[in-house]
């Protein structure tokens, strides 16, 4: 018996097991951190201007002996669900973390962030005045900023010239939202696998809802007017809702209420629209021929508008400093140096012009080589940026900042679940008006929050 | 009869067709260039390149590797040096209430993570343990031992009771008849259990994105580093996807060849 279960079989299993296991873990000296001098642990929304940042962290740690750096680069949601936690429980985990125009004024309300006004004064050559104003006053409190931006984005239309050429259509500069429909309309062409216009449906505050908001904003709806009464179900909402629904119903990409910013991108640059309606960045994608097929075919004009004279809106990542951040002064050493001229000029040297983060600093409109790298969509972007605030592109006052966003820590949650609404409206799972009635009933129960705490 | 089996067969290709089919088209996409990943239609034929590799390596991908491999180690030997003996107690030679004891460890899985998360979250940040891999070894052993018990209190219950009763009769005490007799006839499982346990530590994903940041991050904390919002990087994607599942496929492969002999061995002759 004792031959048939003897040690040797088991001793050899678990020997297998083990240096395969061993194997695996390489030295296994885990968690362990560099001996001496300082290490900064960057939080950062993995991004591909932000890969970009991390590939040329080497020449900041050369410049800086001393300090090690360390990214923690995560996908958007999950990297703002572990930013906020950490900086709201004053977890310490990171000394920098990467956030939007979103939570900056609410964190640095909340006491969580460091005025990084003092380090700005104190920094020579910094030059935040060349900071786009929208962008600087969407990241600023009582005038002192909280982050530093590092890339800033609006909305805007790219077209295909060439579709549109065909067609004896010419699109104007400024384009209302009834021109894009008519346009769309002309151009759809299911034959040739050829949307009209291919528009953001796919559930998520920061997906559908955003280029949605911009509709919602220049219809002349709103979500929550003066008093924090929801306004979903206003005439105004809903002729901007049914709108939106109709036109990527009839004219839009197929698989509409899953398709988000990558999956038009994707659309797009296999020649599968004939515009897009999205993110002043995406402009880098559509040019760059390893991932496009219709680079140097597109134009791009500034969001479409209704009742307003702008409509685009306004978004941007930037740096903050959590207050409980010990090395203060390293940090903000990095926190410069990522988002310094030099920074622009080191990125379109080493890696090409139209990889340049975008839409921060006016200078950057005035180097040569950016201009004429990005000359199809670099004017369009700054322009956007420039005019992307709530008087340009509401008609009516809201309780809120933000323009695509309601700058309150509910709608993360509340913007999810009527995003869900408009894309189960898109799907034709249910009536706009169905679908208003029920986000209705969200937003009320947040507003009424807001008025008993008025 | 014939007809039956040949259907039989080609619906059982069929199904393993549909399951490999993603990972093959994941190990295709990974020697891509990016233009080549977003082709449509989709390119089967392609000058292969390892350029993906190279950019996930230069990303850093080793030392979440080498913490992936710590965590997943440490908490599988601490799970089987925890669940050998409770399987024991609960099966060979019952305690008293042990169903209740069963019933206590499975209704630890009830409750869904994510409703833990925020007291495990000020636990570990009180206790120092944040961004710490011990914070994931102390987790993931907590996470897969009630269903090691389980598993292996199965296994236990099949070890014939005449060959503990004749060991005893030969003077066998308790260590030695847990580690001379009973053993050797659930290796198969225990080795069942770890490679499970192995699998649930190497993959998990929820804990270590929330309980690590620059220093204990795991592999798969890596991975979603390269799922981009903006942009189309599929190929790399693809390339850290191939790369973080390799190691688990190869103990997979290993401790497969050994679980089919171990249970082919039969325990009473």
């Amino acid at each position: 018996m004792r031959n048939a279960f003897g040690r040797r079989r088991r001793g050899r299993l678990s020997a297998i097991l083990l240096s395969a296991l061993l194997l695996a873990t390489g030295c296994a000296g885990a968690g362990a951190i560099g001996a001496g001098g300082q290490t900064l642990v960057i939080a950062i929304v993995a991004n591909p201007q932000m890969n970009d940042a991390i590939a040329l962290s080497d020449q900041f740690e050369r410049d800086h002996p001393g300090i090690e750096l360390k990214f923690v680069s995560l996908p958007e949601n999950q990297a703002r669900a572990k930013i906020t936690a950490s900086t709201a429980t004053q977890g310490g985990e990171f000394d920098v973390v990467m956030i939007s125009n979103y939570e900056t004024p609410q964190w640095a309300d909340n006491g969580w962030l460091e005025n990084l006004q003092p380090y700005i004064d104190s920094t020579e050559g910094y030059d935040a005045d060349d900071f786009i104003p929208s962008i600087r006053e969407s990241l600023s409190d009582d005038g002192d900023m909280y982050a530093v931006p590092f890339y800033g984005e609006s909305s805007f239309v790219a077209y295909r010239k060439d579709l549109f050429q065909q067609a004896g259509l010419t699109m104007p500069q400024n384009p209302t939202w009834e021109q894009i429909a008519g346009f769309a309309e002309q151009l759809d062409d299911p034959a040739n696998g050829v949307a009209g216009i291919c528009l953001r449906g796919k559930p998520g505050w920061g997906e559908s809802l955003a280029p949605f908001s911009t509709v919602v904003n220049t219809f002349g709806a709103r979500y929550f007017d003066e008093d924090w009464n929801a306004q979903l179900t206003s005439p105004e909402f809903k002729e901007a809702a049914n709108f939106y629904v109709n036109l990527v119903r009839e004219h839009g990409q197929t698989g509409a209420s899953s398709a988000g910013f990558t999956e038009c991108g994707t659309r797009y640059g296999q020649g599968e629209a004939a515009m897009w309606y999205d993110a002043t960045v995406m402009a880098g994608t559509n040019e760059d021929p390893a991932s496009s097929t219709v680079a140097g075919k597109s134009g791009y004009v500034s969001a479409p508008v209704n009742k307003t004279d702008a409509s685009g809106w306004l978004y941007t990542w930037s740096l903050a400093l959590p207050k409980v951040t010990e090395n203060k002064d390293a940090a903000w050493e990095f926190m410069r140096w990522m988002t310094d001229k030099q920074f622009v000029q080191t990125v379109g040297e080493e890696f090409g012009w139209n990889r340049v983060p975008p839409g921060v600093r006016q200078s950057t409109y005035e180097i040569d080589e950016y201009t004429e790298a990005a000359k199809a969509y670099a004017q369009p972007t700054l322009d956007g940026i420039r005019e992307a605030n709530q008087d340009n592109t509401m008609t009516e006052p809201v309780p809120y900042p933000g323009i695509q966003f309601v700058g309150i820590p509910e709608f993360q949650d509340l913007g999810t679940r009527i995003s869900q609404q408009l894309s189960a409206a898109i799907a034709g799972q249910k009536t706009v008006d169905e679908a208003l009635e029920q986000a209705q009933e969200y937003a009320e129960t947040v507003g009424q929050a807001y008025r008993e705490t008025q | 009869m014939r007809l039956g089996r040949i259907s039989l067969t080609a619906f059982t290709w069929l199904v393993a067709i549909l399951f490999v089919f993603p990972v093959i088209w994941m190990v295709l996409t990974s020697f891509k260039t990016e233009a080549d990943a977003y082709t449509d239609p989709p390119k089967l034929f392609f000058t292969p390149t390892l350029e993906q590799f190279a950019g996930v390596f230069e990303r850093g991908f080793l030392p979440y590797l080498a913490n992936s491999g710590f965590v997943t180690l440490i908490s599988t030997l601490a799970v089987l040096l925890l669940a050998i003996p409770a399987s024991y107690a609960l099966s060979i030679s019952p305690v008293k209430g042990t169903s209740n004891v069963l019933g206590f460890f499975l209704s630890t899985k009830m409750l869904p993570i994510v409703a833990a998360i925020i007291p495990l979250y000020v636990i570990s940040q009180n206790l120092q343990l944040l961004d710490n891999v011990w914070a994931l070894i102390i987790l993931y052993t907590a996470m897969n031992l009630p269903l090691a018990i389980w598993m292996m209190r199965s296994f236990f219950l099949e070890v014939p009771k005449e060959m503990i009763e004749a060991a005893r009769v030969d003077g066998a005490k308790l260590p030695t008849l847990l580690y001379r007799v009973v053993l050797p006839v659930v290796a198969p499982g225990i080795a069942a259990t770890a490679l499970i346990c192995v699998i649930f530590s190497w993959t998990e994903f929820f804990y270590a994105v929330n309980l690590s940041a620059a220093r204990a991050g795991t592999v798969p904390v890596f991975l979603s580093g390269f799922i981009t919002s903006e942009g189309l990087y599929w190929a790399q994607l693809s390339a850290a996807a191939l790369l973080a599942s390799l190691p688990v496929m190869i103990i997979g492969w290993i401790a497969q060849n050994h679980l089919v002999r171990g249970l082919s061995m039969g325990a009473v002759k």
